[in-house]
């Protein structure tokens, strides 16, 4: 088995994680990566709590089981209990969240020991897409975070994905949280 | 040394299985749909009704109030001769039931993609086989791919199957729902669909035509009505050749190779599990675990379900000790539930170096199975002899209340 990086995405329904999964999935594949994106199936309704999961690698991926130890926590909503989605995440793994704090602040305010990297991606999606759809921008912080695919196949998989103006102003947004996001 | 096979130009996309199936129906150049939407295969329908509205595919989609006439529809239609596709899952494949009858018994080359999922009530929109195993005496061929690779190869191919002479039987291809039909991997498609269409010939069948009439379906008295089910029977077990021919001639065509059932680590092992659907990955991964340790398991999969694979099944498995079963539906009241394990012991019967076969249910309504629970099962069955009682009745795993020892 090659390198495998398993990536656990935590939001609220409306919000875009499975989207985000998706996109992330599709960029891997152009990459000539092996890649899997699926949601935790449930009965989607807006606000609900929702989560997706991506495997990306070098050689194909075979399990299909969910994944409980992932390298990489993205979460979408910061009102979502850190109990429903701190649970598995490696010890030197990463949580990307959402959050006008800066990650030192967020990382006591959990009282947790992990990496942690913090973008306001509700901020980055009112300015340039005027809705709270904060999935683009937590990608772009994902792939400053991870370099698990390059910026331009994502920017490729969104153009391909929304096209036209929706999709310039969702490259924009990952691009800003890319250049945005702080790291502790 | 490996010979590098000339093969159709492929493009290779992110797809989900559910996408894999309409790129597979706009590359096998179908004429007539029909479906009603359920989930999980309502992604089936969404994109190929976004293709024929792009262009992108040449098909008359039929809106219907239910699945009934959904399949009612296309079986219409492919007694006037066109090429049909239609999908459903769970419940929608109940009210399809008395239908499928008649697509097997009028003989017309139906394909249906099923996303598998779990029967009401209580209502579970999750996973698990209970919907395909209903289906097991309606005559249809049925597959059960693993992959979103796999769902695209095998629905081209099912075409091929199910309008051969010696078959015109409907084709029924499974795969997990949800865990497949919305999961995003990488899939090679054909970069244009020509290659496909030659390996589909438009062959010549009776049909529904004003200018040469005839009548399907009529009454039949009790002179005649046992010899057209036996029709039936012959076409069927026919079709154990004709799946693996087109196997070998998909092979030919896309690269990819298939048979009716497929094995991993399996040359010296002494435990096997044998398994169908998407849960096969996960299986694959658990057997590299156990190996890493030194255990010799190895893992098998069922890819053709009707007609059933007997010597291949046998073959492949009959050096092992203990063969584990591991089924995602139930038969109620029967003492070994597992649909699929009833089939292999009822294999083995004439044999005389049967493996040990246990019989085991998990997944029912998408009850998660990870690589630890093969690892454990493994564990388990390791331990126990001939005199286990766990070999004399399924075992339901993973339910809540009932432990395994």
């Amino acid at each position: 088995m090659g390198s495998r990086i398993e990536i656990r995405w935590h939001g609220r329904g409306g919000q875009g994680a499975v989207t985000a999964a998706t996109v992330l999935a599709e960029a891997a594949v152009m990459e000539g990566l092996y890649a899997q994106a699926f949601p935790e199936f449930g009965a989607e309704r807006r606000g609900a709590p929702v989560k997706a999961y991506n495997r990306v690698g070098n050689s194909p991926i075979r399990t299909r089981a969910p994944i409980r130890n992932p390298d990489v926590v993205v979460v979408l909503d910061t009102s979502l209990p850190p109990d429903l989605y701190m649970p598995g995440l490696k010890e030197d793994g990463y949580l990307i969240v959402n959050t006008g704090l800066a990650p030192e602040e967020f990382k006591s305010k959990l009282g947790i020991n992990v990496k942690v990297a913090a973008v306001n991606a509700t901020k980055i999606a009112l300015d340039i897409l005027g809705v709270p759809i904060v999935n683009m921008a937590m990608l772009g912080a994902l792939l400053r975070v991870t370099k698990v695919v390059g910026l331009k196949s994502v920017e490729d998989a969104v153009m391909e994905t929304f096209g036209g103006h929706i999709g310039e102003k969702n490259v924009e947004a990952i691009r800003r949280a890319f250049n945005l996001v702080e790291v502790v | 040394m490996a010979v590098q096979r000339l093969v159709v130009e492929q493009v290779r996309l992110a797809l989900s299985s559910n996408q894999a199936v309409a790129y597979a129906v706009r590359d096998a150049d179908v004429d007539v749909v029909a479906a009603y939407p359920i989930t999980p295969q309502t992604t089936v329908m969404e994109k190929i009704s976004e293709m024929i509205a792009n262009g992108e595919m040449d098909a008359e989609l039929i809106h219907v109030e239910s699945e009934h006439s959904a399949l009612s529809a296309v079986v219409g239609a492919s007694a006037a001769g066109a090429r049909v596709f239609t999908a459903t899952s769970s419940q929608g494949l109940e009210l399809m039931h008395e239908i499928l009858h008649i697509a097997s018994g009028l003989r017309l080359p139906v394909v249906m993609a099923v996303p598998t999922r779990a029967l009401s009530a209580p209502i579970s929109i999750w996973n698990d086989y209970s919907d395909l195993m209903n289906t097991r005496d309606t005559s249809w061929v049925t597959l059960i791919a693993s992959t979103a690779q796999e769902v695209y190869d095998t629905v081209i191919e099912a075409f091929r199957i199910a309008e051969d002479p010696r078959i015109l039987l409907p084709v029924m291809i499974g795969y997990d729902g949800f865990a497949m039909s919305h999961t995003y991997e990488p899939v090679y498609i054909a970069k244009s669909p020509e290659r496909i269409r030659e390996f589909l010939p438009r062959r010549d069948r009776v049909k529904l035509d004003p200018n040469r009439p005839v009548t399907m379906g009529t009454i039949t008295p009790p002179e005649w009505y046992y010899e057209l089910k036996y029709q039936q029977v012959v076409a069927m077990n026919e079709a154990l050749k004709v799946v693996k021919e087109t196997d070998k001639l998909l092979g030919e065509l896309l690269g990819r190779d298939y048979e009716p059932v497929e094995t991993y680590m399996m040359d010296d092992a002494e435990i096997g599990f044998l398994v169908y659907g998407g849960v096969y990955g996960t299986l694959v991964e658990a057997i590299d675990t156990m190996r890493s340790k030194g255990f010799r398991v190895g893992a098998a999969r069922l890819r053709l379900w009707r007609p059933f694979p007997v010597e291949d099944l046998v073959e492949k498995t009959r050096n092992l000790e203990k063969l584990i079963v591991v089924d995602r539906a139930i038969s109620y009241g029967a003492r070994i539930a597992g649909p699929v394990a009833l089939e292999v012991i009822s294999a083995y019967y004439y044999e005389d170096d049967a493996p040990l076969i246990a019989s085991v249910i998990a997944g029912i309504g998408q009850r998660t199975i990870t690589e630890d629970d093969f690892v454990k099962l493994a564990e388990v069955y390791m331990r126990k002899g001939r005199d286990s009682p766990l070999y004399r009745e399924s075992i339901y795993w993973g339910v809540r209340g009932v432990e395994v020892k």
